[in-house]
């Protein structure tokens, strides 16, 4: 039934649903989990590697997490190249604001601003909308630290723990549980999005050559936005599965010997 | 023929301008007109230029800086502001119609206290502690460079703008009987009652100017 209407991504179906749209979000559904954390003194931004492959090139800065500029960063989700055209206008609009006004661009602006790139793909042109899903992290003055996400529809949202991708609303529903707002710090956020991912990756185990962590914290009021090293990423999987073993131990330890 | 003034004290600016509005360039059409403009709650123009294009180009960008805040929920920054208008200026002068005007922006924000920019139509912006525009610059800057010092009080300020005004009284041909004055500090824009020169000559001004 849904054939006849949704081959254009300009119109509505009978039922007032844009079907290109979904169909985007349902490719996104397939891709590499990101996920992102707000915690108090800074944000993490984690993603699953997908492209494990052992005869890939070293990456220069990250494969998944992309800077915007010296205050933003972003994680995809989604189709990769589309994703490129997107991070590159991201990038073009922080310039543009920093010509114009001699600040960068704050956090909310920018998110916006592609937002509505997005949404013109939506309704007007035939063309299909973009199949990407973007977390963004960042800080300005106005509002500190934040954390955003849009999808092909063009919406967008603010928010203080998210995940986009393969299992996100399982990890969603994790990181409502577990998340405790204005009690998590930095280190916290490490752990839990590691807990998280964990839980929805597609293999078996976690391992930190899976795995893409990047933190974004201010120090001495400038921005950093740093990649975890693969020692750190380690110890922090070393640090779970520890925790997870000890959990297992206590669980058989109060069960009546059967 | 036109004169602005503006200097930064403590933790606030003084803006001051002229108030004739000339035709010809030889009859005084009125002696009481403002030539500042209001950007936001905390940042004043002032602006002086040709045939219009001080009004047109002061309007534009306040416009441009009240739909930002209209956008975004927060006013643009005093650098943000200048840079804007800067820009504005530097992109107009290499087309076919480039504004002809002079400005002093002044405002005052949180992060940063009192600020005071310098533009001209060169697209010259640079931050200042005070500055002049117009013939009154060659009377006042030297008297300026003698009495400013940093975290000046209101008092000293007015009291510098005082000795200026009566300087430019005594020696510039064309007669500018009142002068326009605004303060921007934290608590915003404040109307003062205008300045008129006194009788005693600038440099001959009261003593006891410092402390």
């Amino acid at each position: 039934m849904s054939r006849r209407y949704d081959s254009r991504t300009t119109i509505f179906s009978p039922e007032g649903r844009l079907y290109q749209v979904e169909y985007a979000m349902e490719a996104i559904g397939h891709a590499g989990t990101c996920l992102g954390i707000l915690a108090s003194d800074g944000i993490v931004l984690a993603a699953e590697k997908r492209n494990t492959n052992k005869l890939l090139d070293e990456i220069s800065f990250s494969e998944k997490i992309y800077k915007l500029h010296d205050d933003m960063a972003c994680s995809v989700a989604g189709i990769t190249s589309d994703a490129n055209v997107l991070t590159n206008q991201l990038r073009l609009f922080a310039q543009r604001h920093l010509l114009q006004y001699g600040e960068p661009i704050p956090c909310e602006q920018l998110v916006a601003t592609l937002c509505d790139i997005k949404q013109a793909y939506t309704q007007f042109g035939g063309k299909r909308p973009f199949g990407v899903s973007i977390l963004y992290v960042g800080w300005d003055k106005h509002h500190g630290f934040q954390l955003y996400q849009s999808d092909p529809s063009g919406n967008y949202g603010g928010w203080k723990a998210t995940c986009i991708g393969n299992n996100s609303s399982a990890a969603v529903s994790m990181l409502k549980q577990e998340y405790k707002e204005g009690e998590t710090n930095l280190k916290q956020a490490l752990d839990l999005s590691i807990k998280v991912l964990s839980k929805t990756l597609d293999t078996n185990k976690l391992t930190a050559d899976k795995v893409e962590i990047a933190t974004l914290t201010r120090e001495n009021n400038v921005t950093c936005i740093r990649i975890l090293p693969t020692s750190e990423m380690e110890a922090l999987v070393k640090k779970f599965e520890e925790e997870e073993a000890k959990a297992e131990a206590e669980k058989k330890k109060d069960k009546p010997s059967s | 023929m036109e004169c602005l003034l503006g200097i930064k004290g403590r933790d606030f600016v003084l803006m001051a301008s002229d108030c004739v509005v000339s035709a010809h360039g030889i009859v005084a059409m009125k002696k009481d007109h403002d030539k500042m403009f209001k950007m936001t709650d905390s940042l004043v123009m002032s602006v002086i230029g040709h045939g219009g294009d001080d009004v047109q180009f002061a309007e534009y960008i306040a416009k441009n800086i009240q739909l930002y805040r209209m956008r975004n929920g927060y006013n643009l920054s005093t650098k943000e502001a200048a840079t804007f208008t800067r820009r504005n200026l530097a992109d107009y002068l290499r087309s076919n119609t480039p504004y002809s005007v002079h400005l002093l922006i002044g405002g005052f924000d949180r992060e940063e206290g009192a600020s005071l920019y310098y533009m001209d139509y060169l697209a010259t912006s640079t931050k200042v502690p005070f500055a002049v525009h117009g013939y009154g610059a060659y009377f006042t800057l030297s008297t300026m460079d003698r009495y400013y010092h940093d975290d000046m009080t209101q008092k000293e300020a007015l009291h510098l703008l005082q000795r200026c005004i009566d300087e430019i009284n005594t020696r510039f041909v064309i007669n500018m009987p009142t002068y326009k004055i605004r303060i921007v500090d934290k608590d915003g824009i404040h109307d003062l009652d205008d300045m008129k020169p006194t009788g005693s000559g600038g440099s001959q001004g009261p003593e006891s100017m410092v402390g």
